[in-house]
C-alpha cells in the first residue's frame, strides 16, 4: 500500500514541477533581465542548493508558525513540487536553447505572437528533445519520495517500518524488499518514458542524448 | 644483399562477410620506399593495421626481419615498439604537449630515462623542422604540424620501418607540402618506408616501388618510370591516366 | 529574541554541525572516488563478466532510494548480526552509493576520449593497460571535472539524508535545537541559509580549480 502512496507522491510532485517549470523556464529564455534575474533565477538557485530534506521541513514547519496548518502530505507536495519544478526549470531550459533559432524567426516571419510560438512551435519541440533528461529527474523525484518519510507520511519506507516493528520481522528482508520495490517502478516509468520518446519521435530529426542532473 | 626487413605472405583480411584483402604477398627491403596505390575502399589501409596487427589479419603471415609477428603467442607491444605508424587523423595525444608526444613511448614503453628520451625527443622534432613549438599542445597546432610532429613521434621509437596511411589526405592543401617534404627528406635519408597515399607527385619522387592493389590484390609491383609508361593491366593503365588527368589540370 | 539575535545564538552549534556534514561528505567522496574509478574501467574495458557484476552494481545503487540503502545498512544488517555505528553507516552507505554515480560519470569521460588516441597509443608499443594509465586516464580526468563537481555538490546535500540513521550533523543538530525551544521554522531557515553558502562557495571554488587545469584543445 506504500508502493501506492509513493507513487502518487511522485506523480504529485512531478505534476506541480512540469506545470510551474515550464513557465519557469520560458521565463529565464525569453524574460528580459529583470524577470530572469529577479524571479526566476534566485528561486531556481534557492531550490538547487539547499537538500530536500531541509525543504521539506522548511515548508512544513515554516507553515506552522505562519499559523497555517498543513498536512505532512501537502507540505511535502509544496516543497518537493516546487523543488522539481526548478530541476524541470533547467531541463527545459536546456532544450528550448538547443532548438535553432530559426524556428522561432519562421514562426514570427508568420505572424505569430512571442506566445503563440512559443506555444505551437517551441515547446512541442523542446518538451520531445527533454524526454531523456526528464526521465533522469522521474528516476530522482521517485528516489525523493522516501524522503518525506521525515515528516510521517506514510509511503514506503514508512510502512516498512511499520511491518518491521510490528511483527518483529527480519528487518534487513523487509528493507531489501522495499529497494526492490522503488528498483522496478524507476525501472518501469525509464521504459515507459522511452517507448514514449519513440512513439512521438519526429522522424528525420536527430534528438542527441543529453544527461545533465543539476 | 641488403636485408629484407618486411615480408608479407598471402595476407587475407575479412570484416563480416566481406573479403577486403584477398591474398596479398610482398617484400621491402632496408631503406626502400614503395608507395601503395589505388581506387579507393580496395583495402589499402586495412593492410598497414594487418601488418602492425591493430587489425589482426584472417590468415598469412607476416615477417619483420627474421620474425614472424604474426604468430600468436608473440609480444605485440615489443614488435609495435620497432614499427612505426603515422595516422590520417594524426592521432596525438591530446592532453600532452608535443615534446611529451614524442617522449611517452621512449619513457613508458622502452624505459628511458627522462634526459635520454628529452634529447633525442628534440632532436626528432627540430629534424621534422618544429623545434621551436615543442611544448604546444596538439590544439595550437595546424594540421600539418601536427602531422609532423606525429612523424617525429613515430622516428623517436628508432622504427626498423615506419607505416604511413594516408599521411596527406586529412589535411587542408596549403599544409601537405610541408608533411610531404619531411617524407621526402626520410625516404632521402634511408628510411624504411611504405606509404598509401594519393600524392602521385611523390610516389614518382622518391618510391623504389609503385604497388598498385585493386579490389583487394596487388595487380601490379614496379619501379615508378616502368608502371607509369608500361603498366601491364588496363585496369593499372585506367587508375593513372586519370590521376594524370587530375594533375594536368591542377598544372595548368 | 527577534530572528536574528536567534539565528546568531544557534549559529556555532549548527556551524559544528555542517563540519560533520562535510567531513562526512569529504570522506564519502573520497571512497566513491576509490571504488569508481575501477568500476567505470570495469564497464568499459572489462570482459562479459567483470561487466555485468560492475553493471548490477551501478544499477543497484542508482536505481533505489539513499534512504533505503542507509536502512539496510543501519537498521536491516543487524538482524542478521553485523551492527554499524551511526557514522561508518553513514559513512559506508554515501561511499558506496558515490561510487556507482561516480562509475558513470567516469564511463561518460573515458568514453568521450575519441578513438584514436588508444588505437595510437598502442601503435608505439603500449600495452592496454599502459594506455590506459598514461593516455586515457589523464584525459578522463579532465574531461570528467564538470560533472564530478557536481556529484560533490550532491553528495553534500544528500548528506542531510544521514539524519534519519542518527548521526549528528547539521540537521539533526538543528532539530536538537528545535526540540528545546520550538523556534523549528528559523532553525530551518538558518540551516538552509548555511547548505545555501556552502553550495555557493563550493560552486565557485570547482569553476576556478576547472579553469585553472583547463588544457587549450580539451
Amino acid at each position: 500500500m506504500g508502493t501506492l502512496v509513493t507513487i502518487e507522491l511522485a506523480l504529485a510532485f512531478l505534476g506541480l514541477g512540469f506545470v510551474v517549470g515550464i513557465p519557469l523556464a520560458v521565463g529565464e529564455v525569453y524574460g528580459n533581465k529583470f524577470v530572469k534575474n529577479l524571479a526566476v533565477l534566485p528561486i531556481v538557485e534557492f531550490f538547487r542548493s539547499i537538500p530536500a530534506l531541509v525543504l521539506l521541513f522548511l515548508f512544513y514547519f515554516g507553515a506552522s508558525s505562519l499559523n497555517l496548518s498543513l498536512s505532512p502530505f501537502i507540505a511535502a507536495l509544496l516543497a518537493m513540487g516546487f523543488r522539481s519544478a526548478a530541476y524541470q526549470s533547467q531541463i527545459f531550459r536546456g532544450a528550448i536553447k538547443s532548438i535553432d533559432v530559426g524556428q522561432m524567426q519562421a514562426a514570427r516571419s508568420i505572424g505569430m505572437s512571442k506566445f503563440k510560438a512559443i506555444r505551437y512551435i517551441i515547446l512541442p519541440q523542446a518538451l520531445r528533445i527533454s524526454i531523456p533528461s526528464w526521465s533522469n529527474e522521474y528516476s530522482s523525484v521517485l528516489k525523493d519520495t522516501s524522503l518525506v518519510y521525515a515528516l510521517g507520511v506514510t509511503e514506503l519506507m514508512r510502512q516498512g517500518r511499520y511491518i518491521v516493528a510490528r511483527t518483529f520481522g527480519n528487518a534487513i528482508l523487509v528493507y531489501v524488499v522495499c529497494a526492490l520495490i522503488y528498483f522496478v517502478i524507476v525501472h518501469f516509468g525509464v521504459k515507459l518514458l522511452d517507448f514514449l520518446e519513440e512513439k512521438y519521435k519526429i522522424p528525420g530529426y536527430e534528438i542527441k542524448k543529453v544527461t545533465t542532473r543539476a | 644483399m641488403t636485408q629484407t626487413i618486411l615480408k608479407v605472405e598471402n595476407l587475407h583480411k575479412s570484416y563480416g562477410k566481406t573479403e577486403v584483402i584477398k591474398g596479398v604477398s610482398f617484400e621491402i627491403k632496408k631503406s626502400e620506399t614503395k608507395v601503395i596505390v589505388g581506387p579507393s575502399g580496395t583495402g589499402k589501409s586495412t593492410l598497414l593495421r594487418c601488418i602492425n596487427q591493430l587489425d589482426p589479419p584472417d590468415k598469412g603471415r607476416v615477417w619483420l626481419e627474421d620474425v614472424e609477428i604474426s604468430k600468436s603467442h608473440i609480444d605485440i607491444n615489443q614488435i609495435r615498439a620497432s614499427i612505426g605508424f603515422v595516422f590520417q587523423s594524426f592521432n596525438l595525444f591530446t592532453h600532452l604537449t608535443a615534446l611529451d608526444n614524442v617522449r611517452i613511448g621512449l619513457m613508458r614503453v622502452k624505459g628511458m630515462k627522462e634526459e635520454e628520451a628529452t634529447k633525442i625527443s628534440i632532436e626528432e622534432l627540430k629534424r621534422v623542422g618544429l623545434g621551436d613549438k615543442i611544448h604546444n599542445y596538439p590544439a595550437q597546432l595546424s594540421g600539418g604540424q601536427q602531422q609532423r610532429v606525429s612523424i617525429a613521434r613515430a622516428l623517436a621509437m628508432s622504427p626498423k620501418l615506419i607505416l604511413f596511411d594516408e599521411p596527406t589526405s586529412a589535411l587542408d592543401p596549403e599544409l601537405i607540402g610541408e608533411v610531404l617534404e619531411v617524407m621526402i627528406n626520410l625516404a632521402k635519408e634511408g628510411t624504411t618506408m611504405i606509404v598509401v597515399t594519393h600524392e602521385m607527385g611523390f610516389a614518382r619522387s622518391v618510391a623504389n616501388d609503385i604497388i598498385f592493389m585493386d579490389d583487394g590484390i596487388i595487380l601490379e609491383e614496379g619501379p615508378p618510370g616502368e608502371i607509369f609508361k608500361n603498366p601491364k593491366h588496363k585496369r593499372t593503365a585506367k587508375f593513372f591516366s586519370k590521376i594524370t588527368q587530375l594533375e594536368g589540370e591542377k598544372a595548368k | 529574541m527577534n530572528f536574528f539575535e536567534f539565528a546568531w545564538s544557534i549559529l556555532p552549534k549548527l556551524l559544528q554541525g555542517s563540519l560533520i556534514s562535510l567531513e562526512l561528505t569529504a570522506l564519502a567522496i573520497s571512497i566513491g572516488l576509490i571504488l569508481g574509478i575501477p568500476l567505470s574501467l570495469g564497464r568499459v574495458y572489462g570482459n562479459k563478466i567483470i561487466y555485468t557484476v560492475t553493471t548490477i552494481y551501478i544499477e543497484a545503487f542508482r536505481g533505489t532510494p539513499m534512504l533505503t540503502q542507509l536502512f539496510i545498512l543501519y537498521f536491516g544488517l543487524p538482524s542478521i548480526g553485523i551492527m554499524f555505528p551511526p557514522f561508518t553507516a553513514a559513512l559506508i552507505g554515501l561511499g558506496l552509493n558515490s561510487a556507482a554515480y561516480q562509475a558513470e560519470y567516469f564511463r561518460g569521460a573515458i568514453q568521450a576520449v575519441k578513438d584514436g588516441q588508444m588505437v595510437a597509443a598502442r601503435s608505439i608499443g603500449m600495452s592496454k593497460i599502459k594506455a590506459i594509465r598514461y593516455i586515457i586516464l589523464p584525459q578522463m580526468f579532465r574531461l570528467v571535472i564538470p560533472s564530478w563537481s557536481n556529484e560533490l555538490v550532491l553528495l553534500l546535500k544528500a548528506s542531510s539524508i544521514v539524519y534519519m540513521i542518527q548521526v549528528s550533523e547539521l540537521v539533526s543538530v538543528g532539530r536538537q535545537i528545535a526540540s528545546r525551544n520550538f523556534r523549528t521554522f528559523e532553525v530551518f531557515l538558518v540551516i538552509a541559509f548555511i547548505y545555501f553558502v556552502i553550495v555557493e562557495v563550493l560552486n565557485r571554488i570547482l569553476h576556478s580549480v576547472e579553469r585553472k587545469i583547463k588544457i587549450p584543445g580539451l
